[in-house]
């Protein structure tokens, strides 16, 4: 009787499961993140997020194969890359089809996605390449509960804190009010003098840079692979639709918190993780169809 | 959305007669095609068609972008495959039952992802179908990574053998043609109207007292059943039903298709699945190059090319009739522009 029912784990995978579901939450919080403000400027859903974050794994990577460069300069040295990147598909690319419909951008972008991938995959098979975890950061410590592996550590609290960064920047500052307000008029605002196109260009940047970002973040997690980013990115989708583009915090809270679901449904129903989180989209829809801190359109 | 995607009234631009004589010559063309091309790959091109035309008709017509159609072509395939192989039953109800549950599939989702528009519904429509793939990855009667393999043709209605390909062959030409003028059917009735409408300016179809939300499923329905259908011809076409048919790849692929041949064209999809599936014939041996090639056909359709082959023709056509009267794609202001 019952025998449906899982059985009730240990406490200390509870938690390592919980561990990793705060993880993968950090990276859809900072995927999401990027997705929202590119959104906000530009209108467009980058569906060539994942690839750009795929890119930053990539650029990790590469510092350390042919530079010897380490994971902290990969830290700052791969966004910044890749944020040139991103700068110039925006010119060469994005800024033509503003004028169009809002799927164009999605078709274009996704197109980009399948030739940054196809191109990886060509070179490097869909295998990963092993990235090791920074010296600094091995070993682990005992919280009494649990064992916390000190890298595993580290990316939760850096990603809170590039997230916290970027609500900062943009709910807070002068140069987030000019950004809010470009969103909400772009007209008006060039007529202020402020060089919107190349508010819209950096943003672009700024969002591929957040993605790269988590790439290098993730690279010694996950193995450094052409299909990292596409195998996020759907999910990554699905967060933004459950948290609503509307709100930077949103976005933040709703990938932070799905992570943490994700994590709990492996503890107890472990085959349904993989889709717990489109289950939850489809509940989020037909309560709140707007998404949880979306405004209704 | 999407006024700016369709921009074609395909019978508007030849005369009646011709319009005869070209769908005649078409006919013709597929019925003796396969004398002179290779079965296989000419059946493989009318399942995409047909999958393509399924998807044309919401993209379209409704102007909804799903970018999660393959959930529906890959679970039919699943379901045909399986109701045939382990079941026993005979091709034409392994086909209903995987149109069926294509249909069943497409209720849900259409019922969940009409509450949003424009790209949320294009992100949802995606999220889902990815749910699709999981279930199929995990699932027991899926077979993983294998699929389901060597399904049997079987004989249709109990008589028609159709392992012999050109039996198959036709078969398969006549399931398409069902489903096009199933299409072609729709769009020219008054609910065609309407979905136009919806497409063109869906607050004034609601203040003209339509429920655009029913007429929005009903289309999604009906194009999720379409592209079961495609998919249960296609897994007894190639015997095999596998993850490749459900993975979000292929939900891009039709998307390419329709993009390729022509937006809101009752022509474009067959066009573009002919283009594509040509194309990756010939490229088959060059692995992932296939991927790049259709991300630059993305990229240059997009940027340069949004009307399609088919889109592009009518547009001449309209053009040679009357110069001055060429359709200028509509525009919406632009942040920094």
């Amino acid at each position: 009787m019952l025998s449906w029912l899982p059985h009730i784990p240990p406490t200390p995978a509870l938690f390592a499961q919980l561990l990793i579901g705060l993880i993968n939450g950090a990276f859809y919080a900072m995927l999401s993140l990027g997705l929202a403000v590119i959104f906000g400027m530009l209108n467009i859903i980058n569906f060539a997020h994942g690839a750009q974050y795929m890119l930053g794994a990539f650029c990790a990577w590469f510092a350390l194969q042919f530079l010897g460069l380490g994971y902290w300069p990969s830290l700052i040295v791969a966004p910044i890359v890749v944020a040139a990147f991103g700068i110039a598909l925006e010119r060469l690319f994005l800024r033509h089809i503003y004028r169009l419909d809002h799927l164009y951008g999605l078709l274009l972008t996704f197109g980009l996605a399948l030739i940054i991938e196809g191109l990886f995959r060509q070179q490097y098979g869909s295998s990963g390449q092993p990235y090791s975890i920074p010296s600094e950061l091995t070993g682990a410590r005992n919280l009494g509960f649990m064992f916390l592996p000190n890298y595993r550590a580290w990316v939760i609290v850096a990603s809170a804190l590039v997230c916290f960064g970027t609500w900062f920047l943009i709910e807070r500052t002068r140069l987030g009010a000019y950004l809010r307000a470009a969103t909400e008029n772009p007209a008006l605002v060039q007529a202020f003098g402020i060089n919107v196109p190349r508010m819209v260009t950096l943003t672009y940047g700024f969002g591929a840079a957040l993605a790269a970002l988590a790439g290098v973040m993730a690279a010694p997690i996950y193995q450094v692979s052409p299909l990292m980013g596409s195998n996020i990115i759907v999910v990554v989708f699905a967060v933004v639709v459950i948290g609503g583009m509307g709100s930077i915090m949103g976005a933040i809270i709703s990938g932070f918190a799905l992570g943490l679901v994700e994590g709990l449904t492996k503890v107890f129903w472990p085959e349904a993780s993989s889709t717990v989180i489109f289950v939850v989209m489809a509940i989020v829809l037909l309560v709140k169809p707007a998404g949880l801190f979306g405004k209704a359109a | 959305m999407a006024a700016s995607m369709n921009n074609t009234r395909a019978d508007a631009v030849l005369p009646p007669f011709w319009n005869t004589v070209l769908v005649a010559v078409l006919l013709a063309a597929a019925v003796i095609a396969p004398f002179f091309f290779y079965p296989v790959f000419l059946m493989k091109a009318l399942c995409f068609a047909l999958f393509a035309c399924a998807f044309n008709l919401l993209i379209g017509y409704v102007g909804l972008l799903s970018f999660g159609h393959a959930a529906f072509m890959g679970s039919a395939s699943y379901i045909t495959a399986h109701t045939v192989k382990v079941w026993g039953l005979p091709p034409e109800l392994g086909i209903l039952a995987g149109t069926a549950v294509a249909a069943l599939l497409g209720t849900v989702f259409g019922w969940l992802a009409i509450r949003r528009q424009g790209i949320y519904f294009a992100m949802i429509t995606l999220a889902l179908s990815q749910m699709i793939y999981f279930v199929a990855l995990q699932a027991k009667f899926t077979g993983g990574e294998d699929g389901i393999q060597a399904v049997p043709r079987g004989h249709l209605f109990g008589v028609i053998d159709l392992s012999h390909p050109l039996t198959m062959y036709y078969f398969v030409l006549a399931t398409f043609l069902i489903g096009f003028a199933i299409i072609y059917r729709t769009i020219h009735s008054p609910f065609g109207q309407v979905l136009k409408a919806i497409r063109e300016n869906e607050p004034r179809a609601i203040s003209l007292g339509y429920r655009t939300d029913r007429y929005k499923l009903l289309a999604f329905i009906l194009s999720a059943t379409l592209a079961g259908l495609a998919g249960s011809t296609k897994s007894l076409v190639f015997q095999l039903a596998s993850l490749t048919d459900v993975t979000w790849q292929m939900s891009g692929e039709v998307v390419l298709m329709t993009l390729i041949g022509g937006l809101g064209t009752v022509f474009g999809p067959v066009v573009g699945a002919f283009i594509t599936t040509s194309m990756e014939n010939y490229l088959a041996q060059y692995g992932s190059w296939v991927t790049v090639i259709q991300g630059v056909i993305f990229v240059v359709c997009v940027l340069t090319f949004r009307r399609g082959v088919v889109g592009e023709i009518i547009e001449l056509a309209r053009r040679i009739k009357a110069p001055s009267a060429a359709a200028q794609p509509m525009t919406r202001p632009v942040p920094g522009e």
